[in-house]
Protein backbone atom coordinates (compact mmCIF):
# COMPACT_ATOMS: atom_id res chain seq x y z
CA UNK A 1 0.00 0.00 0.00
CA UNK A 2 2.73 2.47 0.93
CA UNK A 3 6.39 1.90 -0.63
CA UNK A 4 8.86 4.37 0.89
CA UNK A 5 11.85 3.72 -1.46
CA UNK A 6 15.47 4.92 -0.79
CA UNK A 7 14.31 8.46 1.02
CA UNK A 8 16.70 10.99 2.11
CA UNK A 9 16.34 13.54 3.69
CA UNK A 10 19.28 16.34 5.33
CA UNK A 11 19.03 19.56 7.61
CA UNK A 12 22.30 21.78 6.72
CA UNK A 13 23.94 18.86 6.10
CA UNK A 14 23.19 16.22 8.99
CA UNK A 15 21.51 13.58 6.86
CA UNK A 16 18.23 12.73 9.71
CA UNK A 17 17.13 10.32 6.98
CA UNK A 18 19.41 8.70 4.35
CA UNK A 19 18.46 5.97 1.89
CA UNK A 20 15.23 4.49 4.14
CA UNK A 21 13.30 1.63 2.67
CA UNK A 22 9.79 0.81 3.62
CA UNK A 23 7.04 -1.11 2.75
CA UNK A 24 3.49 -0.94 4.09
CA UNK A 25 1.15 -3.89 3.29
CA UNK A 26 -2.86 -3.13 3.62
CA UNK A 27 -3.93 -4.07 6.81
CA UNK A 28 -0.22 -4.59 8.01
CA UNK A 29 0.49 -2.90 11.52
CA UNK A 30 4.09 -1.82 10.99
CA UNK A 31 6.03 -0.23 13.90
CA UNK A 32 9.55 1.88 13.16
CA UNK A 33 12.20 1.80 15.65
CA UNK A 34 15.41 3.17 16.49
CA UNK A 35 17.08 5.09 19.18
CA UNK A 36 16.58 8.78 19.64
CA UNK A 37 17.27 11.04 16.86
CA UNK A 38 16.92 8.23 14.42
CA UNK A 39 14.83 10.14 11.98
CA UNK A 40 11.81 8.31 12.91
CA UNK A 41 9.73 11.23 13.17
CA UNK A 42 11.05 13.26 10.50
CA UNK A 43 10.41 10.14 8.41
CA UNK A 44 6.85 10.50 9.39
CA UNK A 45 7.18 13.80 8.34
CA UNK A 46 8.15 13.01 4.74
CA UNK A 47 5.42 10.67 4.26
CA UNK A 48 2.29 12.84 5.54
CA UNK A 49 4.07 16.19 3.51
CA UNK A 50 5.53 18.32 6.09
CA UNK A 51 8.82 17.71 4.59
CA UNK A 52 10.26 17.58 1.20
CA UNK A 53 13.08 14.48 0.65
CA UNK A 54 16.42 15.71 -0.73
CA UNK A 55 15.95 12.36 -2.71
CA UNK A 56 13.79 8.87 -3.09
CA UNK A 57 10.21 8.65 -3.71
CA UNK A 58 7.15 7.94 -1.80
CA UNK A 59 4.83 5.59 -3.46
CA UNK A 60 0.61 5.65 -2.11
CA UNK A 61 -1.34 2.72 -3.83
CA UNK A 62 0.91 3.13 -6.78
CA UNK A 63 0.66 6.94 -6.87
CA UNK A 64 3.60 8.74 -6.08
CA UNK A 65 3.14 11.26 -3.58
CA UNK A 66 6.52 12.62 -3.31
CA UNK A 67 6.08 15.80 -3.68
CA UNK A 68 2.29 16.63 -2.34
CA UNK A 69 1.34 18.75 0.83
CA UNK A 70 0.41 17.87 3.41
CA UNK A 71 -3.61 18.62 2.68
CA UNK A 72 -3.32 16.73 -0.35
CA UNK A 73 -1.97 13.32 1.08
CA UNK A 74 -4.66 13.85 3.90
CA UNK A 75 -7.17 13.49 1.10
CA UNK A 76 -5.51 10.66 -0.22
CA UNK A 77 -6.42 9.34 2.91
CA UNK A 78 -3.01 8.69 4.83
CA UNK A 79 -3.86 10.43 8.30
CA UNK A 80 -1.74 10.94 11.15
CA UNK A 81 -1.02 11.95 14.96
CA UNK A 82 2.50 13.73 16.43
CA UNK A 83 4.74 12.65 19.28
CA UNK A 84 4.44 15.75 21.09
CA UNK A 85 0.36 16.94 21.81
CA UNK A 86 -1.09 18.64 18.87
CA UNK A 87 -4.59 19.32 19.44
CA UNK A 88 -7.05 22.55 19.29
CA UNK A 89 -5.81 23.45 22.98
CA UNK A 90 -9.15 26.03 23.19
CA UNK A 91 -11.75 23.94 21.35
CA UNK A 92 -13.75 21.20 22.94
CA UNK A 93 -13.21 17.38 22.33
CA UNK A 94 -16.45 17.35 20.02
CA UNK A 95 -15.19 20.31 17.95
CA UNK A 96 -11.62 18.71 17.65
CA UNK A 97 -12.69 15.87 15.46
CA UNK A 98 -15.37 17.58 14.07
CA UNK A 99 -12.90 20.54 12.67
CA UNK A 100 -11.00 17.21 10.98
CA UNK A 101 -14.54 16.03 9.67
CA UNK A 102 -15.54 19.40 8.53
CA UNK A 103 -12.38 19.77 6.70
CA UNK A 104 -12.33 16.51 5.14
CA UNK A 105 -15.74 17.18 3.77
CA UNK A 106 -14.73 20.78 2.75
CA UNK A 107 -17.23 22.38 4.70
CA UNK A 108 -15.11 25.24 6.21
CA UNK A 109 -15.97 27.57 4.05
CA UNK A 110 -19.55 27.65 5.53
CA UNK A 111 -20.21 31.03 7.45
CA UNK A 112 -23.89 31.06 7.50
CA UNK A 113 -25.06 28.08 9.55
CA UNK A 114 -23.78 27.19 13.04
CA UNK A 115 -21.42 24.58 12.94
CA UNK A 116 -22.82 22.08 15.82
CA UNK A 117 -25.52 20.90 13.07
CA UNK A 118 -22.49 19.23 10.90
CA UNK A 119 -21.76 15.81 11.33
CA UNK A 120 -22.77 15.36 14.95
CA UNK A 121 -23.50 11.50 14.38
CA UNK A 122 -20.02 10.85 12.95
CA UNK A 123 -18.13 12.74 15.07
CA UNK A 124 -19.72 11.25 18.36
CA UNK A 125 -19.56 8.16 16.93
CA UNK A 126 -15.75 8.47 16.56
CA UNK A 127 -15.85 9.58 19.97
CA UNK A 128 -17.49 6.68 20.92
CA UNK A 129 -15.17 4.87 19.53
CA UNK A 130 -11.89 5.86 21.46
CA UNK A 131 -13.47 6.33 24.68
CA UNK A 132 -13.72 10.01 24.94
CA UNK A 133 -17.58 10.81 24.67
CA UNK A 134 -18.09 11.67 28.22
CA UNK A 135 -15.50 14.76 27.59
CA UNK A 136 -17.39 15.95 24.66
CA UNK A 137 -17.82 19.05 25.89
CA UNK A 138 -14.16 19.77 27.69
CA UNK A 139 -11.98 21.85 26.77
CA UNK A 140 -9.06 20.39 25.09
CA UNK A 141 -6.28 21.78 27.15
CA UNK A 142 -8.25 20.65 30.22
CA UNK A 143 -7.84 16.88 29.30
CA UNK A 144 -5.06 15.07 31.12
CA UNK A 145 -1.94 14.43 29.05
CA UNK A 146 -2.86 10.81 28.39
CA UNK A 147 -6.77 11.84 27.30
CA UNK A 148 -4.95 14.63 24.79
CA UNK A 149 -2.86 11.36 22.82
CA UNK A 150 -6.29 10.10 22.55
CA UNK A 151 -7.72 13.03 21.18
CA UNK A 152 -4.88 12.96 19.24
CA UNK A 153 -5.62 9.90 17.26
CA UNK A 154 -9.28 11.01 17.07
CA UNK A 155 -8.72 14.23 15.27
CA UNK A 156 -6.75 11.61 12.77
CA UNK A 157 -9.34 9.04 12.58
CA UNK A 158 -11.83 12.61 11.27
CA UNK A 159 -10.29 12.52 8.18
CA UNK A 160 -11.49 8.74 7.40
CA UNK A 161 -8.66 7.25 7.07
CA UNK A 162 -7.42 3.91 5.37
CA UNK A 163 -3.76 4.60 6.35
CA UNK A 164 -2.87 6.20 9.70
CA UNK A 165 0.70 7.10 11.05
CA UNK A 166 0.93 7.39 14.33
CA UNK A 167 3.83 9.11 15.97
CA UNK A 168 4.46 7.70 19.18
CA UNK A 169 0.91 7.37 20.70
CA UNK A 170 2.12 6.10 23.74
CA UNK A 171 4.62 9.08 24.48
CA UNK A 172 4.16 10.34 28.30
CA UNK A 173 1.86 7.36 29.70
CA UNK A 174 1.71 5.24 32.10
CA UNK A 175 2.00 2.02 31.90
CA UNK A 176 -1.75 0.99 32.28
CA UNK A 177 -2.62 4.00 29.85
CA UNK A 178 0.21 2.40 27.24
CA UNK A 179 -1.60 -0.75 27.38
CA UNK A 180 -5.30 0.61 27.20
CA UNK A 181 -4.26 2.72 24.21
CA UNK A 182 -2.67 0.04 22.37
CA UNK A 183 -5.92 -2.01 22.83
CA UNK A 184 -7.66 1.05 21.69
CA UNK A 185 -5.24 0.82 18.21
CA UNK A 186 -5.68 -2.52 18.02
CA UNK A 187 -9.54 -2.49 18.27
CA UNK A 188 -9.77 0.74 15.54
CA UNK A 189 -7.53 -1.01 13.42
CA UNK A 190 -9.84 -3.67 12.87
CA UNK A 191 -13.29 -2.01 13.45
CA UNK A 192 -12.25 0.88 10.83
CA UNK A 193 -9.85 -1.87 8.80
CA UNK A 194 -7.23 0.51 9.03
CA UNK A 195 -3.09 -0.25 7.83
CA UNK A 196 -0.97 1.73 10.46
CA UNK A 197 2.36 2.47 10.47
CA UNK A 198 3.91 3.67 14.64
CA UNK A 199 6.68 4.76 15.79
CA UNK A 200 7.27 3.63 19.89
CA UNK A 201 10.29 2.99 22.35
CA UNK A 202 8.77 0.37 24.76
CA UNK A 203 9.58 -2.99 22.74
CA UNK A 204 7.09 -5.02 24.34
CA UNK A 205 4.56 -2.98 22.75
CA UNK A 206 6.28 -3.14 19.60
CA UNK A 207 7.19 -6.91 19.72
CA UNK A 208 3.28 -7.13 21.00
CA UNK A 209 1.38 -5.31 18.61
CA UNK A 210 3.17 -4.99 15.28
CA UNK A 211 3.28 -7.35 12.55
CA UNK A 212 6.37 -6.00 10.79
CA UNK A 213 9.01 -3.94 12.20
CA UNK A 214 11.29 -1.59 10.55
CA UNK A 215 14.81 -0.69 12.39
CA UNK A 216 16.53 2.47 11.66
CA UNK A 217 19.17 3.72 13.17
CA UNK A 218 20.92 7.30 11.82
CA UNK A 219 18.83 7.39 9.32
CA UNK A 220 19.53 4.20 7.63
CA UNK A 221 17.16 0.88 6.99
CA UNK A 222 19.02 -1.72 9.10
CA UNK A 223 16.46 -3.98 8.95
CA UNK A 224 12.82 -4.31 7.74
CA UNK A 225 11.36 -7.84 8.19
CA UNK A 226 8.99 -9.65 10.90
CA UNK A 227 9.06 -9.53 14.90
CA UNK A 228 11.26 -12.85 14.77
CA UNK A 229 13.52 -11.92 12.18
CA UNK A 230 14.50 -8.68 13.92
CA UNK A 231 14.57 -9.99 17.39
CA UNK A 232 16.82 -12.59 16.00
CA UNK A 233 19.23 -10.04 14.35
CA UNK A 234 22.75 -9.98 15.43
CA UNK A 235 23.34 -6.37 13.64
CA UNK A 236 19.74 -5.13 15.43
CA UNK A 237 21.12 -6.14 18.81
CA UNK A 238 24.32 -4.41 18.56
CA UNK A 239 23.09 -1.32 16.94
CA UNK A 240 19.97 -0.96 18.44
CA UNK A 241 18.28 -3.38 20.98
CA UNK A 242 22.09 -4.06 23.33
CA UNK A 243 22.76 -0.13 23.21
CA UNK A 244 20.15 1.88 23.84
CA UNK A 245 18.50 1.71 27.57
CA UNK A 246 14.77 2.42 26.06
CA UNK B 1 -32.54 32.36 32.85
CA UNK B 2 -29.39 31.51 30.93
CA UNK B 3 -26.69 34.22 29.44
CA UNK B 4 -28.35 34.33 26.30
CA UNK B 5 -31.51 36.17 28.58
CA UNK B 6 -29.45 38.99 28.94
CA UNK B 7 -29.15 39.94 25.90
CA UNK B 8 -32.61 41.18 24.42
CA UNK B 9 -32.60 42.90 27.90
CA UNK B 10 -29.85 44.93 27.62
CA UNK B 11 -30.69 45.94 24.29
CA UNK B 12 -34.29 47.18 25.39
CA UNK B 13 -32.53 49.21 28.48
CA UNK B 14 -30.53 50.33 25.72
CA UNK B 15 -33.13 51.32 23.47
CA UNK B 16 -34.33 53.68 26.98
CA UNK B 17 -31.53 55.01 27.11
CA UNK B 18 -32.25 58.58 25.27
CA UNK B 19 -35.62 59.02 27.70
CA UNK B 20 -33.82 58.79 30.92
CA UNK B 21 -29.50 60.19 30.05
CA UNK B 22 -29.09 63.77 29.07
CA UNK B 23 -27.71 64.37 25.70
CA UNK B 24 -23.85 64.38 26.10
CA UNK B 25 -24.28 60.53 27.93
CA UNK B 26 -26.37 59.66 24.76
CA UNK B 27 -23.65 61.02 22.41
CA UNK B 28 -21.15 59.30 25.01
CA UNK B 29 -23.55 55.87 24.50
CA UNK B 30 -22.86 55.74 20.92
CA UNK B 31 -19.18 56.43 20.89
CA UNK B 32 -19.38 53.62 23.23
CA UNK B 33 -21.11 51.29 20.64
CA UNK B 34 -19.00 52.25 18.01
CA UNK B 35 -15.95 51.62 19.82
CA UNK B 36 -17.34 48.39 21.27
CA UNK B 37 -18.17 47.42 17.58
CA UNK B 38 -14.45 48.50 16.43
CA UNK B 39 -12.88 46.45 19.15
CA UNK B 40 -15.61 42.71 18.57
CA UNK B 41 -14.24 43.17 14.74
CA UNK B 42 -10.95 43.44 15.81
CA UNK B 43 -11.45 40.70 18.04
CA UNK B 44 -13.18 38.51 15.43
CA UNK B 45 -8.79 38.14 14.11
CA UNK B 46 -7.34 38.84 17.13
CA UNK B 47 -8.60 36.97 20.37
CA UNK B 48 -10.97 34.09 17.90
CA UNK B 49 -7.94 34.41 14.86
CA UNK B 50 -4.86 34.55 16.40
CA UNK B 51 -3.72 37.08 14.27
CA UNK B 52 -1.49 39.95 15.98
CA UNK B 53 -3.08 42.75 13.68
CA UNK B 54 -2.02 45.88 15.50
CA UNK B 55 -2.89 48.37 13.53
CA UNK B 56 -6.67 47.52 13.28
CA UNK B 57 -8.08 51.29 13.16
CA UNK B 58 -6.64 52.00 10.09
CA UNK B 59 -9.66 50.25 8.63
CA UNK B 60 -11.85 52.27 10.81
CA UNK B 61 -10.41 55.04 9.77
CA UNK B 62 -10.61 54.76 6.13
CA UNK B 63 -14.33 53.76 6.30
CA UNK B 64 -15.44 57.11 8.57
CA UNK B 65 -12.81 58.95 5.59
CA UNK B 66 -15.20 57.33 2.81
CA UNK B 67 -18.25 57.95 3.78
CA UNK B 68 -17.09 62.00 4.89
CA UNK B 69 -15.60 62.07 1.67
CA UNK B 70 -18.54 60.62 -0.54
CA UNK B 71 -20.70 63.02 1.67
CA UNK B 72 -18.91 66.42 1.15
CA UNK B 73 -17.50 66.33 -2.17
CA UNK B 74 -19.84 63.70 -4.53
CA UNK B 75 -23.98 64.33 -4.66
CA UNK B 76 -23.96 61.08 -4.08
CA UNK B 77 -27.35 59.61 -1.84
CA UNK B 78 -25.72 59.17 1.59
CA UNK B 79 -27.62 55.87 1.71
CA UNK B 80 -24.43 55.16 -0.63
CA UNK B 81 -21.78 56.71 0.72
CA UNK B 82 -22.91 54.93 3.79
CA UNK B 83 -22.84 52.14 2.12
CA UNK B 84 -19.48 52.43 0.27
CA UNK B 85 -17.67 52.63 3.98
CA UNK B 86 -17.26 49.02 4.73
CA UNK B 87 -16.42 47.97 1.25
CA UNK B 88 -13.48 50.36 1.03
CA UNK B 89 -12.77 48.80 4.17
CA UNK B 90 -12.62 45.28 2.99
CA UNK B 91 -11.06 46.05 -0.17
CA UNK B 92 -8.18 47.90 1.97
CA UNK B 93 -7.93 44.37 4.17
CA UNK B 94 -7.56 42.43 0.61
CA UNK B 95 -4.47 44.51 -0.28
CA UNK B 96 -3.38 44.26 3.59
CA UNK B 97 -4.16 41.20 4.31
CA UNK B 98 -2.85 39.52 0.77
CA UNK B 99 0.40 41.01 1.95
CA UNK B 100 0.58 40.61 5.64
CA UNK B 101 -0.91 36.96 5.71
CA UNK B 102 2.58 35.32 4.51
CA UNK B 103 3.82 36.02 8.15
CA UNK B 104 2.94 34.99 11.06
CA UNK B 105 2.40 35.98 14.97
CA UNK B 106 4.56 39.02 15.54
CA UNK B 107 6.09 39.50 12.27
CA UNK B 108 2.72 39.73 11.00
CA UNK B 109 2.09 42.49 13.81
CA UNK B 110 5.12 44.38 12.42
CA UNK B 111 4.19 44.42 8.85
CA UNK B 112 0.61 45.03 9.48
CA UNK B 113 1.55 48.46 11.22
CA UNK B 114 3.99 49.57 9.17
CA UNK B 115 1.57 49.32 6.53
CA UNK B 116 -1.29 51.05 8.30
CA UNK B 117 1.38 53.80 9.46
CA UNK B 118 1.68 54.33 5.88
CA UNK B 119 -2.26 54.52 5.05
CA UNK B 120 -2.19 57.24 7.67
CA UNK B 121 0.48 58.86 6.63
CA UNK B 122 -1.20 59.42 3.11
CA UNK B 123 -4.55 60.75 4.73
CA UNK B 124 -2.29 63.33 7.18
CA UNK B 125 -0.62 64.64 4.03
CA UNK B 126 -2.86 65.20 1.42
CA UNK B 127 -4.00 68.31 2.41
CA UNK B 128 -6.15 68.89 -0.85
CA UNK B 129 -8.20 65.79 -0.63
CA UNK B 130 -7.90 64.44 3.18
CA UNK B 131 -7.94 67.78 4.94
CA UNK B 132 -4.72 66.66 5.96
CA UNK B 133 -4.17 66.98 9.96
CA UNK B 134 -7.20 69.30 10.39
CA UNK B 135 -9.26 66.31 9.30
CA UNK B 136 -13.17 67.27 8.02
CA UNK B 137 -15.72 68.69 10.09
CA UNK B 138 -19.62 69.49 9.15
CA UNK B 139 -20.04 66.98 7.58
CA UNK B 140 -23.39 67.07 6.01
CA UNK B 141 -25.66 63.89 7.71
CA UNK B 142 -29.53 63.51 6.05
CA UNK B 143 -31.57 65.49 8.17
CA UNK B 144 -33.20 62.42 9.72
CA UNK B 145 -29.91 61.35 11.55
CA UNK B 146 -28.59 64.36 12.33
CA UNK B 147 -29.91 64.67 15.79
CA UNK B 148 -28.10 62.83 18.64
CA UNK B 149 -30.99 60.44 19.52
CA UNK B 150 -31.50 59.29 15.51
CA UNK B 151 -27.35 58.99 15.44
CA UNK B 152 -27.45 56.83 18.44
CA UNK B 153 -30.70 55.07 17.62
CA UNK B 154 -29.11 54.08 13.84
CA UNK B 155 -25.77 53.11 15.83
CA UNK B 156 -27.88 50.82 17.86
CA UNK B 157 -29.43 49.18 15.46
CA UNK B 158 -26.71 48.99 12.99
CA UNK B 159 -24.02 47.87 15.67
CA UNK B 160 -26.57 44.75 16.96
CA UNK B 161 -26.95 43.46 13.54
CA UNK B 162 -22.98 43.41 13.14
CA UNK B 163 -22.81 42.36 16.38
CA UNK B 164 -25.06 39.45 15.04
CA UNK B 165 -23.71 38.86 12.09
CA UNK B 166 -20.46 38.28 13.75
CA UNK B 167 -21.23 35.99 16.34
CA UNK B 168 -22.96 33.60 13.60
CA UNK B 169 -19.66 33.73 11.77
CA UNK B 170 -17.91 32.63 14.88
CA UNK B 171 -20.03 29.56 15.62
CA UNK B 172 -20.50 28.72 12.03
CA UNK B 173 -17.79 25.93 10.71
CA UNK B 174 -16.01 28.87 8.83
CA UNK B 175 -15.51 30.32 12.66
CA UNK B 176 -14.58 27.38 14.56
CA UNK B 177 -12.07 26.69 11.49
CA UNK B 178 -10.45 29.95 12.39
CA UNK B 179 -10.51 28.92 16.32
CA UNK B 180 -8.85 25.69 15.12
CA UNK B 181 -5.76 28.20 13.58
CA UNK B 182 -5.58 30.14 16.10
CA UNK B 183 -5.17 27.03 18.32
CA UNK B 184 -2.88 24.77 16.23
CA UNK B 185 -2.39 26.34 12.34
CA UNK B 186 0.10 23.56 11.49
CA UNK B 187 -2.46 20.95 12.77
CA UNK B 188 -5.05 22.82 10.82
CA UNK B 189 -2.90 22.42 7.80
CA UNK B 190 -2.32 18.64 8.16
CA UNK B 191 -6.25 18.36 8.36
CA UNK B 192 -6.70 19.93 5.33
CA UNK B 193 -7.15 23.50 5.41
CA UNK B 194 -6.06 26.30 3.81
CA UNK B 195 -4.88 28.19 6.18
CA UNK B 196 -3.65 31.46 4.88
CA UNK B 197 -6.92 32.05 2.77
CA UNK B 198 -8.96 31.21 6.07
CA UNK B 199 -7.22 33.99 7.88
CA UNK B 200 -6.90 36.03 4.80
CA UNK B 201 -11.34 35.81 4.66
CA UNK B 202 -11.58 36.56 8.76
CA UNK B 203 -8.75 39.88 8.21
CA UNK B 204 -11.53 41.11 5.21
CA UNK B 205 -14.43 40.46 7.37
CA UNK B 206 -12.91 42.22 10.45
CA UNK B 207 -11.93 45.45 8.10
CA UNK B 208 -15.44 45.25 6.80
CA UNK B 209 -17.21 45.77 10.18
CA UNK B 210 -14.88 48.32 11.22
CA UNK B 211 -15.61 50.27 8.32
CA UNK B 212 -19.02 50.03 9.73
CA UNK B 213 -18.07 51.70 12.83
CA UNK B 214 -16.44 54.26 11.37
CA UNK B 215 -18.96 55.41 8.82
CA UNK B 216 -21.29 55.46 12.25
CA UNK B 217 -18.77 57.95 13.91
CA UNK B 218 -19.23 60.25 11.16
CA UNK B 219 -23.42 60.12 11.60
CA UNK B 220 -22.05 60.10 15.07
CA UNK B 221 -19.73 63.05 15.56
CA UNK B 222 -19.87 64.84 11.98
CA UNK B 223 -15.72 64.72 11.57
CA UNK B 224 -13.21 62.72 10.80
CA UNK B 225 -9.54 63.49 11.37
CA UNK B 226 -6.18 61.40 11.08
CA UNK B 227 -6.05 60.74 14.69
CA UNK B 228 -9.28 58.13 13.39
CA UNK B 229 -6.51 55.69 12.12
CA UNK B 230 -3.05 56.95 14.13
CA UNK B 231 -1.18 53.77 15.97
CA UNK B 232 -2.70 54.95 19.55
CA UNK B 233 -6.33 54.70 19.18
CA UNK B 234 -5.21 50.75 17.43
CA UNK B 235 -3.45 50.31 20.59
CA UNK B 236 -6.20 51.64 22.43
CA UNK B 237 -8.74 49.21 20.92
CA UNK B 238 -6.44 46.38 21.33
CA UNK B 239 -6.62 47.22 25.40
CA UNK B 240 -10.28 47.10 25.05
CA UNK B 241 -9.78 43.60 23.99
CA UNK B 242 -7.88 42.66 26.61
CA UNK B 243 -9.42 44.61 29.30
CA UNK B 244 -12.79 42.86 28.39
CA UNK B 245 -11.45 39.32 27.51
CA UNK B 246 -10.46 38.48 23.81
CA UNK B 247 -11.48 34.98 24.27
CA UNK B 248 -15.14 36.06 25.00
CA UNK B 249 -17.25 37.37 22.32
CA UNK B 250 -18.50 40.40 24.42
CA UNK B 251 -16.08 41.08 26.44
CA UNK B 252 -14.59 43.86 23.98
CA UNK B 253 -17.71 45.73 24.06
CA UNK B 254 -17.11 45.82 28.06
CA UNK B 255 -13.72 46.70 27.25
CA UNK B 256 -14.70 49.61 25.41
CA UNK B 257 -17.02 50.85 27.78
CA UNK B 258 -14.76 51.09 30.91
CA UNK B 259 -11.95 52.90 28.95
CA UNK B 260 -13.90 55.06 27.62
CA UNK B 261 -16.66 56.09 30.85
CA UNK B 262 -12.92 55.89 32.12
CA UNK B 263 -11.17 58.22 30.12
CA UNK B 264 -14.25 60.65 30.11
CA UNK B 265 -14.21 61.22 33.88
CA UNK B 266 -9.94 60.98 34.21
CA UNK B 267 -9.46 63.42 31.64
CA UNK B 268 -11.67 66.21 34.12
CA UNK B 269 -8.90 65.43 36.42
CA UNK B 270 -5.84 64.83 34.51
CA UNK B 271 -3.92 65.24 31.12
CA UNK B 272 -2.87 62.22 32.04
CA UNK B 273 -5.00 59.22 30.38
CA UNK B 274 -2.12 57.36 28.57
CA UNK B 275 -0.27 56.82 31.72
CA UNK B 276 -3.67 56.09 33.53
CA UNK B 277 -4.15 53.30 30.76
CA UNK B 278 -0.61 52.00 31.26
CA UNK B 279 -1.28 51.07 35.12
CA UNK B 280 -4.48 49.55 34.13
CA UNK B 281 -3.09 47.59 30.98
CA UNK B 282 -0.46 46.18 33.87
CA UNK B 283 -2.73 45.51 36.28
CA UNK B 284 -4.92 43.08 33.78
CA UNK B 285 -2.35 41.61 32.63
CA UNK B 286 -1.14 40.64 35.92
CA UNK B 287 -4.26 39.39 38.16
CA UNK B 288 -6.57 39.11 34.89
CA UNK B 289 -4.83 37.46 32.10
CA UNK B 290 -7.84 36.88 30.32
CA UNK B 291 -9.85 39.97 30.93
CA UNK B 292 -12.23 40.75 33.29
CA UNK B 293 -15.12 39.04 30.71
CA UNK B 294 -13.06 35.65 30.70
CA UNK B 295 -12.72 36.15 34.66
CA UNK B 296 -16.12 35.87 35.19
CA UNK B 297 -16.62 33.25 32.94
CA UNK B 298 -14.22 30.90 34.22
CA UNK B 299 -15.93 31.58 37.65
CA UNK B 300 -19.38 30.18 36.43
CA UNK B 301 -17.78 27.64 35.37
CA UNK B 302 -16.24 26.24 37.66
CA UNK B 303 -19.25 27.08 40.03
N1 LIG C 1 13.81 20.63 11.42
C1 LIG C 1 15.01 20.12 11.76
N2 LIG C 1 16.14 20.85 11.61
C2 LIG C 1 17.34 20.34 11.94
N3 LIG C 1 17.54 19.12 12.44
C3 LIG C 1 16.45 18.35 12.62
C4 LIG C 1 15.14 18.80 12.30
N4 LIG C 1 14.26 17.81 12.58
C5 LIG C 1 14.99 16.80 13.07
N5 LIG C 1 16.31 17.10 13.09
C6 LIG C 1 17.39 16.22 13.51
O1 LIG C 1 17.25 15.03 12.80
C7 LIG C 1 17.52 13.91 13.65
C8 LIG C 1 16.37 12.97 13.60
O2 LIG C 1 15.28 13.55 14.31
P1 LIG C 1 13.90 12.82 14.51
O3 LIG C 1 13.04 13.74 15.26
O4 LIG C 1 13.40 12.36 13.20
O5 LIG C 1 14.29 11.59 15.41
P2 LIG C 1 13.36 10.53 16.10
O6 LIG C 1 13.82 9.20 15.64
O7 LIG C 1 11.93 10.84 15.90
O8 LIG C 1 13.76 10.71 17.61
P3 LIG C 1 12.86 10.55 18.93
O9 LIG C 1 12.87 9.10 19.26
O10 LIG C 1 13.59 11.35 19.95
O11 LIG C 1 11.52 11.09 18.64
C9 LIG C 1 17.82 14.46 15.03
O12 LIG C 1 19.21 14.46 15.22
C10 LIG C 1 17.28 15.86 14.98
O13 LIG C 1 18.08 16.71 15.77
MG1 LIG D 1 10.37 11.37 17.08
Amino acid sequence: MLEVKGVSKSFDGFMAVSRANLTVNKGEMVAVIGPNGAGKTTLFNLISGILKPDSGRIIYKGEDITFLSPYEIFRKGICRSFQIVNVFQRLTVFENVQLSVLSREKKTWNLLMPAKKFYVDETERILEQVGLKEKRDTVAGFLSHGEQKILEIAIALGGKPEFVILDEPTAGMSPEETVMCMELIKKLRHEMDLTILFCEHDMDVVFGYADRIMVMVRGETVIEGTCDEVRCDTLVQEAYLGVSDE
Amino acid sequence: MGKKGLIPIAFLLLLLFPFFLPRFYVYLSSLILIHGLLATSLNFVLGFGGMYQFHHCVFYGVGGYTTALLLTKTSLSPFLAFLAAPFASAILSILMGVICVRLSKLYFGMLQISLGSLVWAIVYRWYSFTGGDDGIHGIPIPHLLASTNSAYYFTLVITALSMFAMYRMLVSPFGKTLQGIRDNPVRCEMIGVNVKLHQLLALIIAGFFAGVAGMLFVIVDTTVFPEMLFWTLSLEVLIMCLVGGWFTFFGPLLGAAILIILRTIISTYTVYWALVLGVIMTLIIFFLPNGILGYIEEKLKRG
